[in-house]
């Protein structure tokens, strides 16, 4: 959206920097939320002391350290990175994927089907179900993909109808599977888990599991396929300008498609990866668990960039990780979805700093004309 | 002699450039008053500030006399000031009438659009100015010529006194500028003062009584028309004497590259747009393909480059049928394409230089290898030869983004990743539109030495005379279908233009009967 | 048959705010403005509803305050919505990145608020919701209809409609004759604001005692959906609303009809969603949305 290249001040030149500006719209979310804490009258202090102790471990009101919270946040972070890394995805080949959260869960479910129902072989049994919730994922999205390459049905609508359709569809699964209730299944078998023991002994027992690696690898499998692959190129190249890509001779089809898929894989990965991970139940959904959507924003924030994209993804994962410190805090922990939506809105605001920069030059130009 | 208008001093700048640089500009209480200049010489920006759609940065305007200010077009339509936009202002769902009275409607006591009164004034207004329109028709669905009559019709009905017309000719057929011609002289006529905005000296011989040039935003003199020549008026308008016709050396003439049989494509919308089309382009040839513009020749290069499918007819490429082959592989068996459109269909704004020029062929070595990686230094190393031998004036080499790029250099770019590719048949679309004289000059040099070459050249253009100085054969479409294919020389302009507007040589004398 | 009969009042309660908000934002895209945030902006407009009439009903305000609470949601979805008018209209902001940011940011506003007012993760129980009138039916259908009813009215025979239609059609047409296409989108953003919020108040003050995150559950985005598969016009989006609240209307109570039990009440739950998918593969290559719709205008550049 904005010029690379820019002349001038230090602050036009900071505006010019995607990088600046996320980081710009990140603080001044929490800003905003800092002065919503202090008018209802609590102590923003608080949220910030929970916040540290999230990212630290670090107790500031009683001096101790727990690296337990070091530990859950970096596993709250994987479902945000990866289905941050699903919306850039499909960010970059120029389609809006809201659909994150309907490839999200229908990746859960599936990782959930293979859980209880599969064999239990130990290492196989939970590779198999998150090659299964990422096979899942990628097939979601792909959907998303043809419809929108052969019959021009908007991604965005699609996204948003096949969210809830993953929904109900996981529900009428989930309900049907051994030892269901009304919320939940029959307890996982242990080959099913991705339970780590290193990193559980070295984080004092928190749930940070395999998932951990797999968010890694994705993370850069997503920005070799970006940056060093024809794959990659021929996709941005669509994303920028798909009529020219066509004229190409790139085959923007297949191109959707593909990212389409790929933005599911991530998603669904990031499904299965929660199931397994941090629960030791299926859980039969009854609302969205939000993940998609805040991938969005993970995106938005890491301006469809690897490394930005797992950046975002650790500081939503520490909101996350915050919270149950801030109800302790007498802080609503609300507070913290407040300031997601914040970011967003302002990244939409993104839009007024080139407008801002655009009349900026004018003004300039005017000066040098008029000056003559 | 009183003035209608009265802008004196006019100033407006947009980011990184200046469009309108201390312009003044005079014009007589009911005449038609020529705005000549080439493309970005800020003619669209003078009047679009007359107009009230911008706003000057500094200068006065005074209209029959008054100081005035014009914030936005409301104040413009008050002082009696209508604009013809060369892009229509239609909404394309509405009716004639809707449109005409959008924005003015009569209401009825209830306060709501009172259509039937609305469309009495119409048919009213129209009958008065003999201009012809069906006030209930749709207007998607009436003829471009109907359309700009709307527009007209839409600047009369808000009783403007001084009408400006941007680029009036460029979508008519010649019959309908004939058309048009008179109905500016009836609005003079009527009292009505014309404003013209247009770079083809012809008509401005033909109608206009004054014209001011401007070039490079700059007011460059008043003249009457009728003591200049078209020559002294060009070179007013670029600055410098121009050569008119290039000089193309003789080729001989090969083998057909390119055969196109009976070809029919359709529009996105499935309308049928090209009917029955058939040519031939030889070796070392340039074919033009005259026609004015919507009469098929964008769906004939979608259908020939594979952007739209082929509903009947052949396509062969030196002997092999690509008929439905896909882009890429077109591509490949050395069918090049300068699109008409170049940051549409040419570039990848976002992109740099060297990822431009690598756009068709990045999949393939030398610039990526058989897992699929690519070699970016390859590209930077290529691009930068590119750089030099088309002359691209580019700030950071091969590392500039092409959406940084004037439009010329932005063309060159495009020019040079096709040439590059040395296809056997090269497609080129409106070459030169919108480019400033050097670059066009340039540009058609280029298309030349690819004959010389032995390429086999397809040339769609709407400019004539462009097609009359480069081709060596035309063949003129209208509504799709081939009208006739003659080599140059053999027929003049003026025949040409029957053409265009449909009429077979052989008919000619009962089709304009019609 | 009886019983289906029987049902009509229900599936009127279910349909009433899913039509009005399928209206604001038929009406917001007519102007050019997608309006993702429908989902959110109900959500706003219910729990404000839900939490006003808490309030005014412990402070003994009585009957009014019914009235009063939907006023208040409605007034309160209007309030968010300037966020999405202001970003998307004034500073040319992305509508759908727009349109996200205020569906999270009304998930947490609305909870937050309740947390603060009730320390609670919901909003306090009311005693008594809307009533019935002698046929069974709540007055948000008469609200409804009416909103049908002038939304028709204002979009087809007002001049200002013609001027919202041109609005979304080709902008830069409706700024030559004059039309200040800014205020005119504004004002059909705040439309869109208004009935979602009011829509909001009218799920929480029939359907339930109280607001919950789940209070909306989707309803936001079937609206959405009612407004493509209507075809962006009132009668359309009616049939769309009706057929689509009804499907969830049968998602409750399917189990009065034997012949339908054995269905998972989910598939009801679906079927909205299918049904406009399916319709716009249909749809694929004729464009019933407005030609502008989603498109930053910026003046001039034409």
């Amino acid at each position: 959206m904005l010029k690379t290249e820019r002349r001038g001040s230090f602050m036009g030149r900071m505006l010019a920097s995607e990088g600046a500006v996320s980081v710009l719209v990140v603080l001044l979310g929490f800003l905003v939320g800092t002065i919503l804490v202090a008018l209802v009258g609590k102590n923003p202090l608080n949220m910030y002391k929970a916040i540290l102790q999230a990212l630290s471990g670090y107790n500031i009101d009683n001096g101790k350290m727990n690296v337990r919270y070091i530990g859950e946040t970096l596993n709250y972070a994987v479902p945000f990175i990866l289905c941050g890394l699903s919306m850039a995805f499909a960010a970059r080949a120029g389609l809006f994927n809201i659909g994150g959260e309907g490839q999200y869960i229908v990746g859960l479910t599936v990782a959930q089907m293979v859980a209880l129902l599969g064999p239990q072989i130990p290492v196989f049994h939970w590779v198999l179900a998150l090659a299964g919730a990422t096979v899942i994922g990628a097939l979601w999205g792909g959907l998303v993909g043809v419809l929108k390459a052969k019959f021009e049905v908007s991604e965005v609508v699609s996204t948003i109808m096949l969210n809830y359709v993953a929904l109900y569809v996981s529900r009428m699964v989930c309900l049907r599977l051994p030892g269901a209730t009304t919320y939940k299944t029959a307890n996982f078998p242990e080959s099913a888990l991705l339970t780590n023991g290193f990193f559980q002994s070295i984080t004092n027992g928190s749930m940070l599991n395999h998932g951990f690696f797999l968010m890694l690898a994705a993370v850069v499998i997503y920005w070799f396929i970006m940056e060093k692959t024809n794959l990659g190129f021929g996709l941005r190249a669509t994303g920028f300008n798909r009529e020219t890509a066509r004229c190409s001779g790139i085959p923007v089809v297949k191109s959707i498609a593909v990212s389409m898929a790929i933005a599911g894989a991530f998603a669904g990965l990031a499904g299965g990866i929660v199931a397994l991970g941090s629960f030791r139940y299926g859980r039969v959904l009854s609302g969205m668990d939000n993940y998609g959507f805040n991938g969005i924003a993970v995106a938005l924030v890491g301006n469809s960039t690897a490394l930005g994209t797992m950046l975002a993804g650790l500081l939503f994962g520490m909101l996350k990780n915050a919270q149950a410190l801030m109800q302790g805090k007498q802080i609503p922990k609300e507070i913290t979805f407040i300031i997601q939506g914040l970011i967003v809105v302002f990244i939409a605001l993104r839009s007024a700093i080139a407008m801002y920069l655009d009349w900026r030059s004018k003004r300039q130009l005017q000066r040098e004309v008029l000056g003559k | 002699m009183s003035h209608a208008i009265e802008m004196s001093g006019i100033t407006k700048t947009f980011p990184g450039v200046v469009a309108n640089d201390n312009i003044t500009l005079e014009v007589a209480d009911g005449e038609v008053h020529a705005l000549l200049g080439e493309n970005g010489a800020g003619k669209s920006t003078l009047m679009s500030i007359l107009f009230g759609a911008y706003t000057a940065d500094s200068g006065i305007i005074r209209i029959h006399g008054t100081q005035v200010d014009i914030k936005d077009p409301n104040v413009a339509t008050e002082l009696g000031i209508g604009m013809v936009h060369q892009h229509f202002k239609l909404v394309h769902n509405y009716t004639v009438t809707e449109n005409i009275v959008l924005g003015m409607e009569p209401r009825t006591r209830f306060g709501t659009v009172d259509l039937k009164a609305a469309e009495k004034q119409v048919a009213q207004l129209s009958k008065l100015y003999g201009l012809e329109v069906d006030p209930q028709a749709r207007v998607e669905n009436i003829t471009v010529g109907a359309q700009q009559r709307v527009e007209i019709l839409k600047t009369l009905y808000r009783n403007a006194r001084i009408i400006i017309f941007d680029e009036p000719t460029a979508v008519l057929t010649p019959q309908e500028i004939d058309e048009l011609m008179q109905i500016l002289r009836r609005l003079t006529a009527e009292g009505k003062t014309i404003v013209l905005i247009t770079h083809k000296l012809k008509e401005i011989k033909a109608v206009a009584d004054r014209c001011t040039v401007l070039r490079r935003g700059k007011a460059v003199g008043t003249v009457e028309v009728a003591s200049v020549t078209e020559q002294q008026l060009a070179e007013m308008m670029v600055g410098r004497a121009v050569q008119f016709e290039l000089e193309k050396p003789a080729t001989s003439i090969g083998e057909v590259v390119l055969a196109v049989r009976g070809l029919s494509v359709a529009d996105s919308t499935g309308a049928l747009k090209v009917k029955d089309f058939s040519v031939e382009v030889h070796r070392g040839e340039i074919v033009g393909i005259a026609g004015v513009d919507g009469n098929g020749q964008t769906e004939l290069l979608y259908g020939l480059t594979g952007l739209s499918p082929v509903l009947a007819g052949t396509i062969m490429l030196n002997g092999v049928d690509i008929t439905h082959a896909s882009i890429r592989k077109r591509i490949e068996l050395g069918l090049g394409h300068i699109p008409e459109d170049r940051q549409k269909h040419g570039l990848v704004s976002e992109f740099t230089i060297s990822e431009n020029c690598v756009l068709k062929d990045y999949y393939k070595a030398p610039y990526s290898n058989r897992y699929g990686l690519l070699d970016h230094r390859r590209m930077d190393v290529d691009a930068s030869q590119l750089i030099e031998q088309f002359d691209i004036r580019a700030g950071q080499g091969s590392g500039t983004t092409a959406g940084s790029l004037s439009g010329g250099n932005q063309q060159k770019t495009v020019v040079a990743r096709e040439i590059n590719l040395s296809p056997s048949v090269l497609l080129v679309a409106q070459p030169t539109r919108g480019l400033d004289v050097g670059a066009i000059e340039y540009i058609r040099r280029r298309i030349l030495d690819e004959r010389g070459k032995g390429r086999a050249i397809l040339l769609v253009s709407f400019e004539l005379d462009e097609i009359m100085n480069l081709c060596d054969r035309i063949a003129t479409i209208s509504k799709g279908t081939l009208v006739g294919i003659f080599k140059q020389g053999e027929v003049d302009e003026r025949e040409i233009g029957m053409m265009m507007a449909g009429s077979r040589r052989q008919r000619e004398a009962q089709d304009v009967e019609n | 048959m009886n019983t289906f009969f029987g049902m009509i009042p229900s599936i009127l309660m279910i349909v009433s705010p899913i039509l009005i908000t399928a209206v604001g934002g038929m009406i917001c895209e007519k102007s050019g403005v997608v309006n993702i945030a429908l989902e959110g902006l109900m959500g706003v407009g219910a729990c404000a509803a839900a939490a006003a009439h808490v309030l005014m009903e412990a402070a003994g305000v009585g009957l009014p305050s019914i009235w009063i609470s939907l006023a208040i949601g409605a007034l309160i979805g209007v309030a968010f919505s300037v966020i999405h008018a202001f970003a998307s209209i004034s500073l040319n902001a992305n509508q759908t990145i727009s349109g996200t940011g205020i569906n999270l940011l009304a998930d947490g506003a609305t909870i937050f608020a309740a947390q603060i007012l009730f320390s609670a993760d919901r909003t306090r129980e009311f005693r008594m919701g809307m009533q019935t009138d002698s046929l069974g039916i709540y007055p948000t259908a008469y609200i409804a209809l009416v909103v049908v009813v002038l939304a028709w009215f204002m979009l087809y025979k007002l001049p200002f409609g013609m001027h919202l239609r041109a609005c979304g059609e080709h902008p830069h047409a409706a700024d030559s004759v004059g039309i200040n296409v800014k205020r005119i989108r504004y004002i059909a953003v705040l439309i869109s604001g208004l009935l979602a919020g009011l829509a909001g108040g009218c799920i929480v003050l029939t359907q339930t005692i109280q607001y919950t995150s789940n209070t909306i559950n989707g309803r936001g985005f079937i609206a959405l959906a009612a407004v493509s598969f209507g075809r962006w016009r009132p009668v359309g989006v009616t049939f769309a609303a009706f057929l689509f609240g009804t499907a969830q209307a049968f998602a409750i109570i399917a189990n009065n009809f034997p012949a339908l039990k054995a269905l998972p009440t989910e598939v009801f739950n679906i079927l909205p969603y299918i049904i406009t998918l399916i319709a716009l593969v249909g749809f694929s290559g004729r464009n019933y949305a407005p030609q502008a719709n989603g498109k930053v205008y910026v003046k001039g550049a034409s």
